[in-house]
This record gives C-alpha cells, sequence and structure tokens, in this order.
C-alpha cells in the first residue's frame, strides 16, 4: 500500500437523547474511547481514536460523543456544550464531519434537529438508527428519498445489532461534503440584526449568525433591543416542521406510534398503587444488593492489602520509607480501591434502570413530592444512592438538569447514612445504648440504629428545603421529560457505564485521597519535641527485642503507641482543639478521632483502638470495655456517658468526615466554593446539633 | 368561534385535543421544539400517581410535563 499522509478526522456523534448515540458510540469506537471533560465544565467528553480504510485510503477517526439534544438553541449545561462545539469553529473539538443520529421510529421529531444542524452548513451523515425495532413495527422509510430531500448522504443502521456500521464508517474515509440544501429559509429571521453580526464576522454562515444572536440575548446583551428572541425560535421552529411534514409526506410514513408494549409496561410500572410498590422493591433489592453483595470485594480489597502491608514490612528494612509506604500510601490507596465494588454495583443498576428507560418512569413518579423540597424528580435516585455511598451518588446527579436543583442534590446527599457511618454507629450504640427491649419487641439499639438512618433522610430534605428557599435561580425548572420506549438494556452500555465511572473515580477522586492520607500520616507519625522521639525509640527497641512478643510486651508497646500518638502533631491539635469540644463532651481522645476521620469516617474506630491500646481492631469488644472504663481526669465520671455517645453519634451523623465526598463535589461542581460550604456548613450543624443534645441529656 | 378556550391541564385520561397556542414564550420554544405543534393532536395517556406530572402522547411518543406547565397550552376540540 503506498504510504500516503496520514488523514485525521473530526467525528462528532450528535442526536436527541435516547436516540441510541451512546450505542452507536460504542459499537464505533469500542474499548478505545476515553473520557475527560469539556474545557470549563462538568459535562462528560468522550472521545475515541480509531483508523478507518477501505479502498481509496484511509483517515484516523477522531470520535467525540456530544450530549444529548433536542435543539441548538440550549436549554441545559449539556446541550450548550453540544452547541458550542458545533458552531464554533475555534472549538478544539469542533468537528470536520458530524453523524446525526436519528431515531427510525421517531423520525419526525429526530429530524428537527438534523434540520438545524444542516442549515450551519457543517459536512454531516444521518445515522438512521434503530432500524432493527422500525422493521418490527413495519415501519418502513424510502431513504433514497429521505437523502435527496435532505442533501446529505443517509446510512440506515442498527447500534444494536451492529448493522450498517461499515456503509457509515465506508462514508466516513470519503472527503467531507457541506450540505447543498438550505432545510428552511431564514431570510425572514431578525434579517436586520444578523446582517449586524454578519458585518462584524464575514466569515459566520447566515444560520450561524441566528444561533449566536440568541446566545447573545441569553447571556444579557442589550445590543438588540427589539430582538424578541423566544418569538423568533418559535417562528424558526415552526418552519421546520413545515418542511419536515413535507419531507414525511414524500417518504410517505405514516404517523409513528407508541409501542403497545411500552404502554403496557407502563400501566402497571406507572400505575397508582402498584407503581410505587413496584418502585420499592426495586429500591430495596438494590439497596440490599450494594450493601450486601460489595461487603464480599470490599473485604478481599481489604485482605489483599493487609497481605501487602505485612509483605512489605516483613521484606523490608524498617524505617521512614516502609512506614510511609506502608501506613501512608498503601493505607490511602486501600481506602480508594475499597469504594469500587459499590460504585460499580451501584452504576450497574443506574445504567440498567436508566438504560431500560424505567429511570424516566421513577422521575414521574416522583416529581410532585420532591419538588416540595425544591429538589427535582430525577433527584430520587441519587439520594437513595447516598445511603450506601455518597461517592457514586453524586456522580448520578448529572441527569438533572436545572443547576439549581443539581447543586441542592449534591449538597444534601452526604446527610444520608452512608456504609461508612455504620462502624462507627455500631461502636458508639455497643457503647452507652443498653441491649433491652422496648414493648418486649424491638430492639433499643436496632431502633437507635434505624433513628440515625431517619435523622439523616430528615437532615438532607429539610436542608434541602432551606437551600431551595435560599439560592437564587433564573434557570427555569421544568418537566418537559421524553418518557421512552422500554428496551433491553444493552450490556455493553452497562459496561462502558461502568468501566467509565470507575475510572473516573480511581484517577480524579483517588489523588485526593492519597495526598490526604499521606498528610493524616505524616501528622500522626511524627511529632515535636526529644519526647516523641524517645518514645519511638522505646517502641522499636521493644519491638526489635520481641520479635514475636508476648501478650504482656504487646500491651507495653500498645501503651507507648498510644502516648505516642498523644505526643504527635495530631495529638496536639486534638489537645488545642479540646476547649471547641469540651461543650460537646468530647475529650482530646476524641478530638484526635475527629481529625483523623476527616479522611473517612471508619477511621475513628481504628483511632480510638489506637488510643485506647485496644485489641484487634476487628473486634469492637475489647476497644468498647476500655472505653466504658475510662474516666475523666478532674471530674473522675466516666467519658463515654450516654450523653457524650448520643452527641457522638448525632456528630457523625451530620458532619462531611469524607475526603473522597469532597474531592467527588470540587470535580463534580468544578470549584471550591460548594464542597466549602457543604464542609463548613455541615461542621457547623453537627456541632450546634451535638451541642444542643449534650447540653440536653447531661 | 364561541368555543371556550381550554387548557391542556383540563384534559382527563385518554381525552385528546388539537393543539391550539401557548401562553408562555419560553415554555412555548421548548414544547414546539419537542413537536408540540399547533394542530397536532395531543393525548391523556396517563396521570403520575401523585396526580402530577400528566404523561401525553404526541406525534408518536410518549411526553411528559407538569400540570403548571400543560395549562400554558391551549387547545381546542378535536373535529
Amino acid at each position: 500500500m503506498a504510504k500516503d499522509k496520514v488523514i485525521s478526522r473530526k467525528i462528532a456523534l450528535v442526536g436527541n437523547p435516547n436516540s441510541g448515540k451512546s450505542t452507536l458510540f460504542n459499537a464505533l469506537t469500542g474499548l478505545h474511547q476515553k473520557t475527560g471533560n469539556f474545557p470549563g465544565v462538568t459535562v462528560d467528553k468522550k472521545t475515541a481514536r480509531v483508523a478507518l480504510h477501505n479502498s481509496m485510503g484511509s483517515v484516523i477517526a477522531d470520535y467525540i460523543d456530544l450530549p444529548g439534544t433536542y435543539s441548538l438553541h440550549a436549554k441545559s449545561l449539556d446541550e450548550e456544550v453540544a452547541t458550542n462545539v458545533l458552531i464554533d469553529e475555534s472549538n478544539e473539538a469542533h468537528p470536520d464531519v458530524v453523524i446525526i443520529v436519528a431515531d427510525a421510529t421517531n423520525l419526525k421529531r429526530s429530524l428537527f434537529l438534523a434540520g438545524q444542524i444542516i442549515d450551519l452548513g457543517i459536512p454531516s451523515i444521518l445515522a438512521l438508527n434503530m432500524m432493527d425495532e422500525a422493521d418490527v413495527q413495519g415501519i418502513h422509510i424510502n431513504h433514497a428519498v429521505l437523502q435527496s430531500r435532505l442533501g446529505i448522504p443517509v446510512v440506515p443502521v442498527s447500534a444494536r445489532e451492529k448493522t450498517g456500521l461499515q456503509q457509515l464508517q465506508e462514508l466516513l474515509v470519503q472527503k467531507p461534503v457541506v450540505p447543498q440544501l438550505p432545510f428552511i429559509s431564514i431570510t425572514n429571521l431578525a434579517p436586520e440584526e444578523r446582517k449586524q453580526l454578519q458585518a462584524e464576522h464575514t466569515e459566520w454562515s447566515e444560520y450561524k449568525c441566528l444561533v449566536k444572536l440568541h446566545q447573545e440575548v441569553k447571556k444579557g446583551s442589550t445590543r438588540f433591543p427589539t430582538l424578541n428572541s423566544s418569538a423568533l425560535q418559535a417562528e424558526e421552529t415552526l418552519l421546520r416542521y413545515g418542511t419536515i411534514a413535507s419531507i414525511l409526506d414524500a417518504i410517505q410514513l405514516k404517523q409513528q406510534a407508541v409501542p403497545a408494549r411500552t404502554r403496557q409496561l407502563d400501566r402497571l410500572l406507572t400505575h397508582k398503587v402498584g407503581g410505587f410498590i413496584i418502585f420499592f422493591i426495586l429500591l430495596f433489592l438494590v439497596f440490599q444488593t450494594i450493601f450486601f453483595l460489595a461487603e464480599y470485594p470490599m473485604m478481599w480489597i481489604e485482605d489483599s492489602f493487609a497481605w501487602m502491608r505485612d509483605q512489605l514490612i516483613s521484606n523490608l528494612p524498617s524505617g521512614f520509607f516502609t512506614d510511609l509506604l506502608t501506613n501512608g500510601i498503601l493505607a490511602g490507596l486501600s481506602g480508594v480501591v475499597v469504594f469500587i465494588p459499590q460504585i460499580a454495583l451501584l452504576f450497574f443498576f443506574i445504567a440498567m434502570l436508566e438504560d431500560s428507560g424505567y429511570m424516566a418512569r421513577v422521575s414521574f413518579i416522583m416529581d410532585k413530592l420532591m419538588r416540595k423540597f425544591g429538589l427535582h424528580g430525577r433527584s430520587v435516585i441519587p439520594l437513595i444512592s447516598g445511603m450506601a455511598c455518597a461517592v457514586p451518588a453524586i456522580m448520578g446527579t448529572r441527569t438533572i438538569s436545572n443547576w439549581k436543583e443539581r447543586i441542592i442534590t449534591i449538597m444534601v446527599i452526604p446527610f444520608m447514612s452512608c456504609s461508612a457511618r455504620l462502624p462507627v454507629y455500631t461502636l458508639l450504640i455497643a457503647l452507652v445504648i443498653p441491649d433491652t427491649y422496648v414493648g418486649g419487641v424491638f430492639n433499643l439499639q436496632a431502633l437507635v440504629m434505624m433513628g440515625l438512618y431517619v435523622f439523616g433522610f430528615v437532615m438532607a430534605i429539610g436542608a434541602a428545603f432551606i437551600m431551595s428557599k435560599l439560592m437564587k435561580s433564573t434557570e427555569k425548572s421544568w418537566f418537559i421529560l421524553e418518557l421512552p420506549v422500554y428496551r433491553i438494556p444493552q450490556w455493553s452500555n452497562v459496561f462502558y457505564t461502568i468501566y467509565d465511572k470507575v475510572k473516573v473515580f480511581l484517577t480524579d477522586a483517588g489523588k485526593v485521597i492519597i495526598a490526604v492520607s499521606i498528610v493524616l500520616w505524616i501528622l500522626a507519625g511524627f511529632g515535636p519535641g526529644e519526647e516523641f522521639k524517645h518514645i519511638g525509640a522505646e517502641i522499636t527497641l521493644l519491638q526489635d527485642q520481641h520479635p514475636e512478643p508476648n501478650d504482656s510486651v504487646a500491651h507495653e508497646i500498645k501503651i507507648r503507641q498510644a502516648k505516642q500518638l498523644e505526643l504527635s502533631y495530631a495529638g496536639r491539635i486534638g489537645k488545642t482543639i479540646e476547649p471547641i469540644i469540651t461543650p460537646l463532651g468530647y475529650d482530646w481522645k476524641i478530638g484526635i478521632s475527629l481529625l483523623t476521620s476527616l479522611a473517612a469516617r471508619e477511621v475513628f474506630v481504628g483511632t480510638m483502638a489506637t488510643i485506647y491500646g485496644a485489641g484487634d481492631e476487628e473486634n469492637t469488644d475489647p476497644i468498647r470495655e476500655v472505653m466504658q472504663r475510662e474516666k475523666h481526669p478532674d471530674t473522675g465520671l466516666p467519658v463515654y456517658s450516654f450523653a457524650t455517645g448520643i452527641s457522638l453519634m448525632i456528630f457523625y451523623a451530620i458532619a462531611l468526615q469524607c475526603i473522597s465526598t469532597i474531592a467527588v463535589v470540587r470535580r463534580e461542581t468544578k470549584s471550591w466554593m460548594w464542597p466549602s460550604i457543604q464542609f463548613i456548613g455541615m461542621g457547623l450543624l453537627a456541632w450546634l446539633f451535638s451541642f444542643a443534645v449534650f447540653q440536653l441529656l447531661s | 368561534m364561541g368555543e371556550m378556550k381550554r387548557h391542556l391541564s383540563e384534559l382527563r385520561v385518554g381525552e385528546s385535543a388539537v393543539i391550539d397556542s401557548f401562553t408562555d414564550p419560553e415554555l412555548q420554544v421548548k414544547l414546539l421544539e419537542m413537536g408540540c405543534t399547533p394542530g397536532e393532536i395531543i393525548q391523556v395517556e396517563k396521570f403520575s400517581p401523585l396526580g402530577d406530572p400528566v404523561a401525553y402522547n404526541i406525534s408518536g411518543y410518549i411526553l411528559s410535563m407538569r400540570l403548571a406547565e400543560a395549562a400554558t397550552v391551549t387547545i381546542r376540540s378535536q373535529r
């Protein structure tokens, strides 16, 4: 083969939500895909580089999957990203060719966006997707006539069945051709204003000027005082549907109908009573699965990290670097990797529900309830997911298009009691709540546990309500939502979603978690002054003298380790913050635990074990006993009174002690402002509630 | 003439009508783009269990909207 210069070509996929765009992208690119972000916004940007060949030559295809959109006149952040990439030639993602993904079973609405892209004058190909379903429904589309009416190539494909892809790729290798026919004539749409813009930007197409006009008005420009943007868009839309009607007439397409299966399923799934019952059963199953199924792989992950740690400790010379590696980096890594099973499982369910079309129904049945609290129908799933783990839950809020509703959802998710709070609750409940039965049936400890979950939920809803009153938003909240046809989920789509989310979590949140773990390791492992060094030397000496220590030596070592922690920077900070936490009923030891559990709440149990020199971390009994015996040095009263215990539980139920959450909120909101407000706000609330509870009870 | 102006939000399950016009300019654009053009037949598919939002059958697919949004659509009866 002749070594021609290799041509690279940017190809964008554009289409309505539910048009099968992602399935087509997956079918065209496979595992070559990468996920990034469009500069400055949180919208996902999926790209992939694939080499395409045919008899005429070969090209390097740089695919980009643009967010699903109904119109170039953007109504949401996602849609705006798609518009900007398409109209702005200087945008790094601006394509050489556009694949317009149209749903053959819902052609009329698909052609609306297609017409706008044709009028932009970008070389385009219409991929007539879902041909398999169209065949089943007896829909016949004369694509030759459609092609001649649109003035761009039309290729029937089925991304699910992988048919027609070769023909599509063949066209992509050929030289892109600019559309020859305008879809509508925009002569009468804002001619004066367009002329003004055209004079400044002679290279812009007529339609690009019009789209830009609307953008300027939306941004608040007063340059065109007589321009009525909404009326103008309405006029354009009517013109487009006029053209569409004549095209549908020409290809003799009769009115398309909603498949009977979808209507039957809806009768059941959105039924007055049954709809809710099915939703709650599904929820219960999903929650149970995430909660219990993830436990095994999480255990394996923790065990293998512990094994690696032991291997490193026994094979490396003891010292600074080994300790950094094992107790800093490895501990941090373990804290990151351990979340993967929950994230993968959660997104497995979310992708299944989304891909099947059921998710839109959940929003449909829950919207009215959620709206009362300033949330949206789409907030339901992320909130519930928060009971497993806030990290994937926050990543799942992207489906909420209204910025204010999305922010509120993100901000209140961490109030939901996540699984990391469970070990803390377990320890504290065992400590201060008697194991008795109320009314002979209900276990008091279990009731308190349930109460904490309910408390978290009430806090979330309450905070949402208050935030919705405080936050100003010009963006309209609406529920004009397509309820898509029910489809069997695509395994490949589910797989790619999981793959993608896990990867994003590992690379983005992972970095922060490891960095903070190292800082915490430094704070807890180092201290000022000779005394700290001295006690460290004592521990080393004891360990060296007793490679296999008996119980009493182990006890001696643990006492010194506890003393070492007290003298460390973390310990000193604990002492420093003591005045702040004394009104809540805590001493400096609890202060250290509050500090170390900033990285993750479950660290509380481990820190307690270290401070009190108690036994095995896995077994809470010894720590519990030691903690129960603990007396306050001045008063001689037990440190862990009922009041302190409850106050601590409330503190853990509210405070945002989770670096992963902070990292993911920062990533999703692209600002440090929201995670700061969240961290400080939840911290203050935790302090106030704990203070009130302690003062009331003691 | 003489026919009273009705709104989409007044329709009950199974009833259908013809879209006539819109009272909210911003929502109008969104609804038009979604295929709710004047002259189209729109039918109530079903109400959400709590009575709001509502699912409509329009130009071959199901579109849901809140009652407050449906109240901005004026309709006329099908002849």
